[in-house]
Parts: C-alpha cells; sequence; structure tokens
C-alpha cells in the first residue's frame, strides 16, 4: 500500500505546501548537552514481540537496544570490540573458548545482580529459544555451555573455533536479560523482558508504541558512550507509524523528533522543513546479484562478468537510492569490519562487457539481443518486494544491460519466499543484501560447507572463510578476509551494487543519535535542546 | 414468524461460517511461500536458518502433518472458539482479536454515526427541497464520496487539520479528538450507500398511495416527509446494513493504517504481510460470523417490520 500512496501523497504536498510547516533554523554547533524530555520516534511497523533475543526488524530493534546492555560494545569507525559489561575477555588458541570478566556492580530493572551466572542462564536458555530466537543460535553456534568461574568471571565454550561469536556479544541479540525473564517462555518473553539498559520498557502498546524510560542510577555505559552514566533523556516513544507520508508530515509539522525508513523522495520535503539527515551504510553483504551456479547461465563465468561490467552502479545510486548512498565497492560493504575494496574489479565499462560475450561466443541477434548456438542471453533474475528501492534498481538494471546485449528478465516474489526459493534452487540469478557487522557472513552465504544456495563448486574460497572463522588475530584474520573478498569478486560470483544505507530523519534540536555498528541506533547520549 | 423460517436463517447462517472458514484455509494454504521460513528469516536481513531447524519449527506449529490432517485439527478446534497462536509473537489468537475489537468498534460506532448523519441528511434534504440545482447538487455528492480512495481522503484530511492547521492529533486512539479524522473519512464512503438507498426509497415512498392520504388528511409536506415516508423508506436501508458492516470493517483497515490506530484492520495487515496463518483465519471467520450475526438480526428483525415476509416463506 506504500507504495501506491506516495503519488497520492506527493499530489497533498504540493496542494497543501502553502500551511505546512515552518522551517526550523539549524544549529551547526550542539551545544552541551541537555538532560530531560521525551524523544518520539516514529518507526513503521511493530514486530510484535518486545525480547531483543527474539526479535530481527529494525523497527523494532531501535527501541529494544536501549533496555539490554550487551557484554562487548563495537566501535562503528573501527570495527573493534570495546568494553561493555565486560571489563576484559580473552580466547583460547583455536578460538573455541572464550573468557570474560564482568564489572562489578550491574543490577537489572528488577534489582537481582548481572553476574556470571545470569550470563549463564542467557546463553543456556537461547538453546532452547523458539523460533524467532535464530539470531542469537547463530552466535552462539557450536555451544557447549559456560562455566561460571566466579561471580563476575565466566568462559564460554564451543565445540569449535567460533570467531565470529565475540562480535555477536556486541550484538542487541546476545543483549542480557534478567534470570527471571530468561526462565520465561519464548512467548511470554514476548509480552515483558527486564534488562539492565539505560531505559526500561515503560509501556508496550501492541501495533502502537513502546515507551522507554530512563533507568535511574545506571552507570555502567558501555565504553564508547560519552559517560557512563545515566541516559540524557527522560523518556523514548516509539510510535509505530506505518504510512510513511504521515511518518514525514509528523517529523514536518514537529509532532515527532525523528522518523526511519526514508525514501529517496521524503528527503527534499524534510531538509526544506530543517530536518537532518543522517545515515549509514549498513555493514554485511551490499545489495547485489548472486548466481545459482548450477544453471548454465548462473555457472558461465563470461555471463557474470559481463553483467558486472554492464551495471553502472553510480547511475542506480544517484536515480533510485537516498542521498547518502554509495555504489558497492566489495563483496562486503565498506562499513563491515575487514572490508578490502575492490573498485578497480567493479568498474563500468560497456565496451569490455561486449568483448568478453563476444570471445565466449555469445553474438548479437536482429533485436540486439546477445544468443549463442541459438540460446538467447536471457537471465531470469528473481527479486523480493521487501524494500521500496528494489523494484526501482533491478529495472533500471535491467535496462543498463540492455545495451550490451544481455535480457535480464525480472521476477518478483514476496519476501517471504526468499528462503524457500534459494533452498530449491528454482532461481538463476537473485537480487539481496545482509545486514551484519562481521565478516563472518562472507562464510555463512557462500561456503559450499554451509547451505551452499549458490551452488558454488568447492575451491580455494572454502579454505579461505573456513581460515577467518578460526583466526583471533584481527590484522591476519582481516588479511584472510580481503583474500576471499578479492576471489568472490575476482570470481564475479558475487556483483555487489549498492550499499544498503540506513537514513533517519532527524529534527533540527535533536543531537546525539547514534548508530552501532550494525547501524542501529543508540540512544544513550541523544538528547533535546530543552525549551 | 414460524419455526421452520428461524430454522433455515439458522442452519443459513452456519453454512456461511463453515464456508469462510473452509474457503480462507484453503486460500491461506494455497498461498506461495512459507510463514516458518519468513518468520525465521529474522525479519528483512537475518540470516537465513537451516533446513534441519526449519523442519523442527514447522513440527512445532503442525505444518509438517498433510493438509488434510491440518484441516480436520483446525476445524474442531474453531468449533471450541480456538484458532491456535499467532506464529509471529505467540499469542493467542482469540485474544489477539479480543485485544483488537474495541478500538475498531469504537471506530465503526463513529463512522456510522457520521455515515447516518452525512447519508440521511444528505438524502432528507435532497428529496425535501423544490430547487432543482440543490437536488442535483446533493445527488451528486454520493456518487462522489463512493469514489474517492479512503486513503486519499485520509491523508488530505490529516495534512489539512493535523500537520496544516494542528487542529486535530494525527495519529493514535486516545481521546475523542483522535476520532474525528478517522470517523469522518470512514463515514464518508459509508454515508453516500446510506444517502443513495435512503433518497431512492424516499423517493419511491413519497408516490405511495397511504402518503396521497395523508396529503388529503392535510398533514403538512415536513409531518410527511418524517413521519409517513422515511419509516417506510428505512426498511430498504436498513437490507443493506450488513453490507454496510463490511464496508466499515473493510475501511478500517485502511483508516487504521492511515491514522496509526491498533485494531482489527491493523492485526490483519500485520498479519498478512508475514502470512501468519492463524491470525488471518481467525479474523476472517470472525468477519463472517459478524456478517452473519448483523444478517441474521436483519432477517430475524423483517418480519417484525412487515408480517408478510414471515408467513410467506
Amino acid at each position: 500500500m506504500p507504495r501506491s500512496l506516495a503519488p497520492w501523497l506527493g499530489v497533498a504536498a504540493v496542494l497543501l505546501s502553502a500551511c505546512g510547516a515552518t522551517p526550523a533554523a539549524s544549529t551547526a554547533d550542539p551545544g552541551v548537552p541537555q538532560p530531560g524530555g521525551t524523544l518520539r520516534f516514529a518507526v513503521s511497523s511493530d514486530q510484535g514481540c518486545v525480547d531483543p533475543q527474539q526479535v530481527g526488524s529494525n523497527d523494532t530493534i531501535y527501541s529494544l537496544r536501549q533496555v539490554v546492555d550487551s557484554l562487548t560494545d563495537q566501535d562503528p569507525a573501527t570495527g573493534e570490540l570495546r568494553p561493555w559489561l565486560a571489563t576484559s575477555w580473552e580466547g583460547n588458541a583455536d578460538a573455541s573458548a572464550y573468557t570474560f570478566t564482568l564489572r562489578e556492580g550491574v543490577t537489572f530493572s528488577d534489582g537481582s545482580p548481572l553476574d556470571a551466572a545470569a550470563v549463564k542462564a542467557n546463553f543456556d536458555a537461547v538453546q532452547d529459544l523458539g523460533p524467532r530466537g535464530t539470531l542469537p543460535k547463530g552466535y552462539l553456534a557450536g555451544y557447549t555451555g559456560t562455566t561460571v568461574e566466579g561471580p563476575t568471571r565466566f568462559t564460554v565454550a564451543f565445540d569449535r573455533p567460533n570467531v565470529q561469536f565475540l562480535q555477536g556479544t556486541s550484538t542487541h541479540s546476545l543483549g542480557i536479560l534478567s534470570p527471571a525473564t530468561v526462565a520465561k517462555s519464548d512467548d511470554d518473553r514476548c509480552a515483558a523482558v527486564v534488562g539492565s539498559g539505560p531505559f526500561v520498557i515503560e509501556s508496550y502498546t501492541r501495533d502502537e508504541a513502546i515507551v522507554l524510560a530512563k533507568r535511574a542510577g545506571y552507570a555502567w555505559g558501555s565504553s564508547l558512550w560519552r559517560s557512563p552514566g545515566e541516559a540524557q533523556l527522560d523518556r523514548v516513544e516509539f510510535r509505530i507509524v506505518p504510512e510513511s507520508g504521515v511518518r514525514v508530515g509528523s517529523l514536518q509539522s514537529g509532532e515527532v523528533d525523528a522518523i526511519g525508513n526514508l525514501a529517496q523522495q521524503d528527503e527534499a520535503p524534510l531538509t526544506a522543513a530543517g530536518a537532518q539527515l543522517v545515515g549509514r551504510p549498513n555493514p554485511g553483504i551490499p545489495f547485489g546479484i548472486s548466481f545459482n551456479q548450477a544453471t548454465p547461465l548462473g555457472g558461465d563465468a563470461a555471463v557474470r562478468e559481463a553483467l558486472s561490467l554492464a551495471i553502472d552502479r553510480a547511475e542506480v545510486v544517484a536515480t533510485v537510492y537516498n542521498s547518502q548512498t554509495k555504489p558497492a565497492t566489495s563483496a562486503l560493504a565498506s562499513t563491515t569490519p575487514g572490508y578490502a575494496d575492490q573498485s578497480t574489479l567493479l568498474a563500468f565499462d560497456p565496451a569490455k562487457a561486449g568483448a568478453v560475450l563476444d570471445a565466449a561466443g555469445w553474438l548479437p541477434g536482429a533485436d540486439g539481443i546477445r544468443a549463442r548456438n541459438g540460446t538467447p542471453l536471457t537471465v531470469e533474475l528473481t527479486w523480493f518486494s521487501n524494500s521500496p528501492a528494489n523494484r526501482a534498481a533491478v529495472e533500471l538494471i535491467q535496462q543498463q544491460v540492455r545495451k550490451v546485449g544481455i535480457d535480464l528478465q525480472l521476477r518478483e516474489k514476496p519476501i517471504s519466499e526468499n528462503t524457500p526459493t534459494l533452498q530449491s534452487g528454482q532461481f538463476v540469478a537473485t537480487w539481496g543484501n545482509t545486514t551484519r557487522a562481521d565478516p563472518d557472513i562472507l562464510r555463512s552465504t557462500y561456503s559450499t560447507a554451509g547451505n551452499n544456495y549458490y551452488r558454488l563448486s568447492p575451491g580455494p574460497l572454502d579454505a579461505l572463510l573456513a581460515q577467518q572463522a578460526a583466526e583471533p588475530d584481527q590484522a591476519a584474520r582481516a588479511a584472510v578476509v580481503a583474500q576471499a573478498q578479492q576471489l568472490l569478486v575476482q570470481e564475479y560470483d558475487a556483483i555487489p551494487v549498492v550499499e544498503l544505507t540506513t537514513v533517519l530523519g532527524v529534527a533540527a534540536d535533536v543531537h546525539g543519535i547514534a548508530f552501532d555498528a550494525g547501524s542501529r541506533i543508540q540512544l544513550h547520549d541523544a538528547w533535546k535542546v530543552q525549551p | 414468524m414460524t419455526g421452520r423460517y428461524l430454522l433455515r436463517r439458522l442452519l443459513a447462517a452456519v453454512g456461511v461460517l463453515w464456508a469462510a472458514f473452509t474457503v480462507s484455509f484453503v486460500v491461506l494454504y494455497l498461498l506461495p511461500g512459507d510463514p516458518v521460513a519468513t518468520m525465521a528469516s529474522g525479519g528483512l536481513d537475518g540470516e537465513p536458518l537451516p533446513p534441519e531447524q526449519l523442519d523442527a519449527l514447522r513440527a512445532r506449529y503442525g505444518l509438517d502433518q498433510p493438509v488434510v490432517v491440518q484441516y480436520g485439527h483446525r476445524l474442531v478446534a474453531a468449533l471450541t472458539g480456538d484458532f491456535g497462536t499467532s506464529i509471529q509473537n505467540g499469542q493467542d489468537v482469540r485474544s489477539a482479536i479480543i485485544e483488537a475489537l474495541p478500538p475498531t468498534l469504537q471506530i465503526s460506532a463513529a463512522g456510522l454515526l457520521v455515515a447516518v448523519v452525512f447519508g440521511g441528511t444528505t438524502a432528507l434534504v435532497a428529496t425535501y427541497t423544490r430547487a432543482p440545482w440543490l437536488r442535483q447538487l446533493l445527488m451528486a455528492l454520493p456518487s462522489l464520496a463512493v469514489s474517492l480512495p479512503v486513503f486519499w481522503v485520509g491523508l488530505v484530511l490529516v495534512q489539512v487539520f493535523a500537520f496544516g492547521f494542528h487542529l486535530l492529533p494525527s495519529v493514535g486512539a486516545n481521546g475523542a479528538a483522535a476520532l474525528v479524522l478517522p470517523a469522518v473519512t470512514l463515514g464518508l464512503p459509508t454515508g453516500a450507500l446510506v444517502a443513495q438507498v435512503l433518497a431512492k426509497s424516499l423517493a419511491q415512498a413519497l408516490g405511495e398511495p397511504y402518503v396521497t392520504t395523508a396529503r388529503a388528511k392535510g398533514v403538512g409536506r415536513a409531518g410527511i416527509h418524517l413521519r409517513h415516508a422515511l419509516r417506510n423508506a428505512a426498511l430498504p436501508a436498513l437490507t443493506v446494513l450488513g453490507y454496510i458492516v463490511g464496508n466499515l470493517i473493510a475501511g478500517s483497515v485502511v483508516v487504521e493504517t492511515v491514522f496509526t490506530r491498533p485494531g482489527l484492520g491493523r492485526l490483519t495487515v500485520a498479519a498478512v504481510g508475514v502470512q501468519d496463518i492463524p491470525v488471518v483465519q481467525g479474523v476472517v471467520v470472525f468477519a463472517a460470523a459478524v456478517f452473519v450475526l448483523v444478517n441474521l438480526a436483519v432477517d430475524l428483525i423483517y418480519p417484525l417490520l412487515d408480517p408478510r415476509i414471515g408467513a410467506a416463506s
């Protein structure tokens, strides 16, 4: 429905611009934080669950991230892990066990202590967590148990090397909940949870709002924050506003202070009204095309290479996406730790694309579409309607590659068919992305030892992907990850196109909304100019 | 009213409910896609789950059994009012519907009020006035109101009254003020329907012999219009009550989305989006039950108002 509403809203906006909000002055220097006040944040959906260990939708993560603390925090600038609940940690030689030391004196908002036993209860319970606990389960893959060595010291052990677990400890998915919450069933946890974070859930009204209140006496903030003490804001109201036009209007008119899920056409009216646009590329696998290499076309390296050369990424970004979006330059997004620039391999070169296809025997036919031995160069691209930009992006790419004689046929499917499609192999190429702030996402996506949805043949890439998963030394791991990215791009196993970028609209008088390493928000330091 | 008439109506009502259950079951199971895979994909950008874990989840929700067995289980459970639990958040479907009902009832009642006032006034004035231009103008209004997309009306009202003049809240369900814009949005197309039906039957009633008789007895124009014609013209309007209720329920989907109100409409939209089969089916059967009850009530009241109906059948 939002798609069909947009044009109408444009008409309405033009008709009614005369009675629009007056632009507010944007201050260059935000000055000293002013405590107090309520931040009103409009998001588009409600996942129907307030357990951070069970939710996967950004709209819901935005609020629940504020309710739980994590063992570690990940520096969004460097990807390094920094102390939060844990003051220090070390892994064993083969990265299959990690010993943490906890900060003392941390309590959950129900008064119970956050100690080693509480952490153990959390990790043990993840194993029994129902269907919605897939994210934390992934981080704890191969978990064999947690040994409590003292009130503030414990060891988490795995039956295999698990380097990505450490990054997992920085995410909301492994945020620590009170033992009383953990003891409840997954369904009951969806209704209410207790954490140790800088905010507590004051009320939750399904499909309407999640209201957070400041936790008095909070003193164990992440080392990445301005101060470890209490949050600046007294309250945060996350209102669920599904209609994008109403979200934009609410921010313009001052009914809310921040909104998520901004489309390109929302930017101009918001900046005209004095709002700030804050964005950060999502880490992980950028939006792009991946092939089913068990199919004749997907397995043809010349076709993959030519398709990559025929895509004008800059044009796709400028035409379809938010102003802060960048073309993809590697198999990993630029905000992923271990990212290595491969842009020289991802140039736009239609002449070379033609030459590659000529050499492979794909010759232009009468209608401009190439063919080989009577078979037209028709590549079916399956895409999912989960993001409004997807249709515009794949349609533009279809036009671009048509110029070098590739006939891209677009096949739209609902997002619910994503996994079944990949599992069944009923596709030639797909358009998609995955958000994850750890390079191990390459292994879960492209290793032939895993699901191998893209039907890659075993090869040197497998060894690199396995090696990085067991390499505790960050520099050495990054070097291996760089090789893997180069191999993926060189072989055109992945054709990265654009980095999905999270963009928020924020009122001029709101400051300090921070993005974490996963491009989700952290509101501890956020503040609002008080009247 | 005869017992056979009553029995026939009751059996028909049960048949409609069973058909609603079965059709919704068939349609939902023919839908492409896999609700468990949707849920397990962790929203839009989570990592997909391995197949063996997906299989375990299907077993938990009974989705691994043959469709006929699932149908049987669900039908038996539905007879006791049990529609299972939401796949997305584990909430009991019955309590989810009960929870979503009051706000939808509130908005529907307010919308119905707007519809009756707007539709009734339009029809009465249009048939009463002696100025042809006013009659034509008023009779054109319902067609216009019916053809306006509900969401467009809603967005324009929000832009003007909430964001433009800051007179009324744009979103939420707190207080009477928040009810005004959604009620108007919902009431306009429904009121147009009321106006069309009522105007037509008013015009018809005014041509009946009893009107001539009344006029001969010296009853004034307004008296004839309100006391005699309206009373008789209200009967056909009652017949379309089921349709009006349907209009209000369908409209609540759009209105609750535009105005960010909780309710059955939002529950449905969210459930359809993630293929939460138990919730969608629960809502479908519930909506069917409302239709059935309203139409049953109309059928049962009708013979009381017009004794010929019960006796003839």
